[in-house]
């Protein structure tokens, strides 16, 4: 057997490498929850906030509802709106937290020169932003349960459509964080924390899109977001679930996350150009 | 002559005004140890980037393995790897999930059979459940060597592969790369300044400064060019040449 034979043996990694490759993306979901598993304190990290949210305003919920005859008829709207906003906060934080790691630990350059191809890193992101999401959101959502008897998942389908609206969303912030942090270094790492605050008045979490002055609410039906708690509301309050809502909020993702992507592949292309895999880190 | 397995052609990187690396075209010849050996700031490690892919020349061509590094470098990718003291791996993932992880991105086809015999031949095995991050230096630089040959790459990109490194070490480390070259006939490309790892690994030599390949040959060709005895004194001899010369072409103050 020549040497390049038993390279190719070695490796069946002679072959040139696939345009995509579901095993490259799962090795890099693999890395994320290596060090996920590596330190319980990150996985406590990851429900305590949630849970701590719940138990806020699980108890704000119970004091409005002696004293609002409007709360008291859905009850479900502020603890509903804690536990879809850390959908959106947590699949955020998920993807520009785990491209974060490869910063901090310098590993950049090993992985562009390795047949990892950027568009299957931006979906490993995805992948662990969803896993890190579950791991948070999961155990709150049973914490309401038990404390306020109160079930999120009695918003039935709707509530699929609602949680995969808001993580996608995240996805897209976390995805233009990355690439600001990957343009700007280091400097732009709590973006990673505090962009996701900015939209926050404007999503219209706990209160009608109508509470917002007019020129406001024209910032606030451009975001998924604000879409998507426009429609809890709907279902909780009034019982009816706005498709026009929904189609509204899958659109704006189409664009929102096309514009993430692309913005972090653009930042890997001026990564290249400057130099920067060799150079970002701690 | 082999086949070439680097061909670099007028290969230039500016940074705004700065130049890196200044017109340099050179070819590698399969099978063979060549060096980019030069002084801080030479252009060696923006030179090994450049064929990488790691960074877009400003102009002039790479091909490695026959393919163009600009438009093709994810077909090459899988049958070449690359070490550096400079770039680390995950600091607080074990050694033994660093190496699952780069396992399955290069898709080998057996993961822990391939980790099990490269870690024994590193010497690795004992340090397999240690975090990355906590492992000394010359650990980190033999851990890096065994990412790097994970899968058995026909060419090899090291930068600086025995630094930090104790002299013991640094010498069975060679002695493994050119155990390695001879049973796999790969290629390898390494940027040093350390001229006993030139002199006994490398075939060729590539000298740089400032951007530029200044000289080129076999190390015993180098040192009866220049008259020395040494290839340090080689290097040295070109250094404060260059430095002499920029000193008598600087304009004093008077004038």
């Amino acid at each position: 057997m020549t040497a390049l034979g038993r390279q190719a043996a070695v490796a069946g990694a002679a072959r040139p490498a696939r345009w995509f490759s579901w095993r490259r993306v799962g090795a890099m979901t693999l890395r994320y929850l290596y060090l996920l598993r590596g330190s319980w304190p990150r996985v406590v990290e990851l429900i305590y906030w949630p849970t701590v949210q719940v138990l806020l305003w699980g108890f704000i919920t119970q004091f409005f509802l002696y004293h609002s005859s409007w709360v008291m008829q859905t009850a479900g709207v502020l603890l509903a709106g804690v536990l879809l906003w850390d959908v959106l906060f947590r699949s955020q934080l998920g993807v520009s937290i785990s491209f974060l790691e490869e910063v901090w630990s310098r590993n950049l350059g090993h992985l562009f020169v390795s047949p990892l191809r950027s568009y299957e890193l931006v979906v490993a992101l995805t992948v662990m932003s969803l896993i890190r999401t579950l791991i948070g959101v999961l155990p709150a959502s049973v914490a309401a349960i038990l404390l306020y008897h109160y079930s999120i998942y009695e918003l039935g389908l709707p509530l699929i459509a609602f949680f995969f609206n808001l993580l996608v969303f995240g996805w897209s912030i976390g995805l233009m964080v990355s690439a600001l942090v990957l343009r700007w270094g280091l400097g732009a790492e709590s973006l990673a924390w505090l962009a996701i605050f900015a939209i926050a008045p404007v999503s219209c979490i706990y209160y009608p899109i109508t509470v917002l002055p007019e020129w406001l609410r024209v910032v606030a039906w451009a975001l998924p977001s604000a879409q998507v708690f426009e429609g809890m509301r709907a279902v909780l309050v009034d019982g009816v679930f706005r498709t026009d809502l929904l189609a509204a909020a899958v659109i704006l993702n189409v664009l929102y996350f096309s514009l993430g992507a692309a913005a972090l592949l653009y930042s890997f292309h001026v990564a290249r150009v400057r130099g920067l895999l060799l150079q970002m880190g701690e | 002559m082999r086949d070439a397995v680097i061909q670099v052609r007028e290969l230039t990187k500016r940074f705004d005004q700065v130049v890196a690396v200044d017109s340099i075209s050179f070819e590698v010849a399969g099978g063979t140890i060549t060096a980019l050996l030069g002084g801080n700031g030479a252009g060696k490690t923006t030179t090994l980037a450049m064929v990488l892919g790691l960074l877009l020349p400003t102009s002039g061509t790479v091909t490695v393995l026959g393919e163009d590094m600009r438009r093709h470098r994810h077909r090459v990718l899988p049958r070449i790897n690359f070490s550096s003291p400079y770039i680390d791996l995950p600091r607080r993932l074990s050694l033994a999930e660093n190496l699952t992880v780069y396992a399955h991105l290069y898709g080998l086809a057996d993961v822990r059979r391939r980790i099990g015999r490269i870690t024994g031949e590193l010497g690795l095995e004992d340090l397999m459940d240690r975090s990355f991050g906590t492992l000394s230096a010359g650990q980190k630089t033999r851990a890096s060597l065994a990412k790097a040959l994970l899968n058995e790459p026909e060419l090899l990109l090291l930068d600086e592969p025995t630094a930090s490194l104790d002299p013991d070490t640094a010498d069975w480390v060679r002695g493994y790369l050119e155990s390695y070259r001879d049973r796999t006939g790969a290629t390898m490309l390494i940027a040093s300044h350390n001229m006993a790892e030139v002199e006994r690994l490398c075939s060729d030599v590539l000298i740089m400064a400032a951007g530029q390949i200044v000289d080129r040959g076999t190390p015993a060709q180098l040192i009866a060019r220049y008259g020395r005895r040494t290839l340090e004194e080689v290097f040295l001899d070109i250094a404060r040449r260059r430095v002499g010369g920029a000193r008598e072409a600087a304009p004093t103050a008077a004038q």
